[in-house]
């Protein structure tokens, strides 16, 4: 009850802050302390399956070489829909569609270790 | 009179000394620094890469052994000596740490991405699991010079399946499971050179991780991709795996699963077997003379470790983000939980003292350890740590499976 509460306040403020315009448009809505917020994500929790430097784990390897070539598009649903039958699991209840779209982005630049 | 006395107990002090020095020389065995290691421990800086060396009695930090590399996922055996601890890597690094000195006596590079690792029966070997690629390799404990690779074949074009769930078994062995493959492994390293493997096949989807009881006679794969855990009697290898708890969660949507839970440790308490449900708020009780599932306990989100207090009056309980701020104590008579408490965001491991009156709990973004008198149920003290994960202490060296 309590968790489709949150989700519920937390969808209804994205989509109030979010304006549904173009790709482009919508990650400037993204913070600069929410973008930290999500690169934290990125490593420690996608980085659960994924490696901490998302070097691969139980999930395959996430750096820019091996995400080159496969379209942005699929990445982001991908993350939001997870991988039926397999450990890839969801985002979309926790992630914004736009919110993923930066972190699709920030994954084909790679992360800065260290960062 | 009262200074004659002085003069000559300062006299005895001052020969003493020298004669205690000259005995000793230069081997800086001071009596005073002499110590065990039964109270000792590691925790694993998790983005550092470094392993503290702490101290239980009194919560102190002894040493911080850096150079660890990528120590995401770590885990941590120890000889039976308790001297030192074998820290396995994710980068596939296997590192030997001499806790008394707090120093780094040899590591080595031994696979690409690794998970975790085990000790033998008699502590000579040291076996690392590997996903990347997929095997377990043994290596001397003594010198870390590999001694056999047991590459996870499978299927008929050669594939290598991901390890987990590595334990040592009584009778020299080694047990683990094939995450793709869906196998359980039994190798037998009397002869280490000539691991002798057999293999159990279709114990199931995915098994994500595996447990041997105290007793070092079963050993249970939880299952991932499908509901249950397969169980094998290590008594009696030709029963083959049984499945147990098929369908848990029969008619009921698993929810996402953020984290894989673990079954390190037995969440063993008299005859209950405590684990958890894998994408769901709750905690299994199993009944080990049936196998039979005999209770479940809602819990406040996905469990990832299940831990029994020593004497196994309480079971712990942490979980997956996003609700990994939060620990839940779980009162066994009653199966019904006592204490819901908040050590802070990012709760990833918890090792109980070896009697269990106090846990130690951390918290990777608070950057600290948080201590819990277990009676209590009060946080008694903090300690500081950059972005801790796994918490390992001595007296693990003596238990089968750990
Ligand atoms: C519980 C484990 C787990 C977590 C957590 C997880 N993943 Fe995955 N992910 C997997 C697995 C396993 C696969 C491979 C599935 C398959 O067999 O195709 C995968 C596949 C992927 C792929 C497809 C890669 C490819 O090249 O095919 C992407 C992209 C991905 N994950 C991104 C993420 C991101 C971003 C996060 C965090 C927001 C995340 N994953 C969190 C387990 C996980």
């Amino acid at each position: 009850m309590q968790a489709v509460f949150f989700v519920t306040t937390f969808s209804l403020t994205l989509l109030l802050t979010l304006s549904p315009t173009s790709l482009h448009a919508q990650e400037k809505e993204i913070s600069p302390s929410r973008q930290g917020e999500l690169i934290h994500l990125l490593k420690q929790d996608c980085g659960s399956c994924h490696g901490l430097t998302l070097e691969g784990g139980l999930g395959p390897p996430l750096l820019p070489t091996d995400l080159s070539g496969k379209p942005p598009e699929w990445l982001r649903d991908v993350i939001l829909d997870g991988i039926p039958n397999t450990a890839m699991p969801p985002w979309r209840p926790i992630l914004s569609e736009n919110e993923v779209a930066w972190l699709v982005k920030s994954m084909l630049q790679g992360l800065h270790n260290g960062q | 009179m009262a200074n004659k006395h002085r003069f000559r107990f300062t006299l005895g002090v001052l020969l003493a000394s020298i004669v205690i020095t000259g005995i000793t020389g230069c081997s800086q065995l001071d009596v005073t620094d002499l110590r065990g290691t039964g109270d000792m421990g590691i925790v694993i800086e998790r983005a550092a890469g470094n392993a503290l060396v702490v101290e239980t009695s009194h919560h102190t930090q002894l040493f911080r052994v850096e150079g660890l590399g990528n120590l995401s996922h770590a885990s941590v055996v120890f000889s039976r000596d308790e001297r030192y601890a074998y820290v396995f890597g994710r980068d596939g690094g296997l590192s030997k740490v001499d806790i008394l000195r707090g120093r780094l006596v040899k590591r080595v590079v031994q696979g690409g991405n690794s998970i975790g690792g085990a000790i033998s029966q008699d502590g000579r070997l040291i076996a690392v699991s590997n996903y990347k690629p997929g095997g377990v390799k043994i290596f001397d404990a003594e010198t870390l010079v590999m001694l056999a690779d047991i590459p996870a074949v499978y299927g008929h074009d050669g594939e290598r399946s991901k390890v987990v769930g590595l334990v040592d078994a009584p009778g020299q062995r080694f047990v683990f499971s094939l995450w793709d493959a869906g196998e359980t492994w039994v190798v037998d390293i009397r002869d280490p050179t000539n691991p002798q493997i057999r293999k159990f096949r279709d114990i199931g989807k995915f098994p994500y991780d595996g447990l041997i009881t105290p007793d070092g006679r079963y050993y249970i794969a939880g299952l991932f991709g499908e509901d249950g855990l397969a169980l094998l009697d290590l008594w009696n290898l030709d029963a083959g795996v049984k499945r147990i708890l098929g369908g848990y969660g029969r008619g009921e949507q698993a929810l996402p699963v953020y984290k894989m839970p673990h079954l390190e440790g037995w969440a063993a308490a008299g005859d209950l077997l405590f684990v958890p449900a894998v994408g769901r708020h709750e905690v299994l009780v199993i009944e080990q003379k049936t196998w039979q599932e005999v209770g479940r306990i809602a819990m406040h989100g996905q469990p990832v470790f299940v831990m029994a207090r020593p004497d196994s009056r309480q079971i712990w309980v942490n979980f997956a983000f996003p609700n990994n701020d939060t620990v839940q104590v779980i009162d066994v008579p009653s199966q019904r939980i006592i204490k819901t408490l908040k050590p802070g965001p990012a709760v990833l491991h918890m090792e109980f003292t070896p009697r269990g009156e106090q846990i130690w709990i951390s918290v990777r973004d608070k950057d600290l350890i948080a201590i819990y008198d277990t009676e209590t149920l009060r946080q008694v003290k903090t300690l500081p740590a950059d972005k801790p994960s796994g918490i390992f202490f001595t007296s693990r060296a003596h238990e089968i499976g750990l």
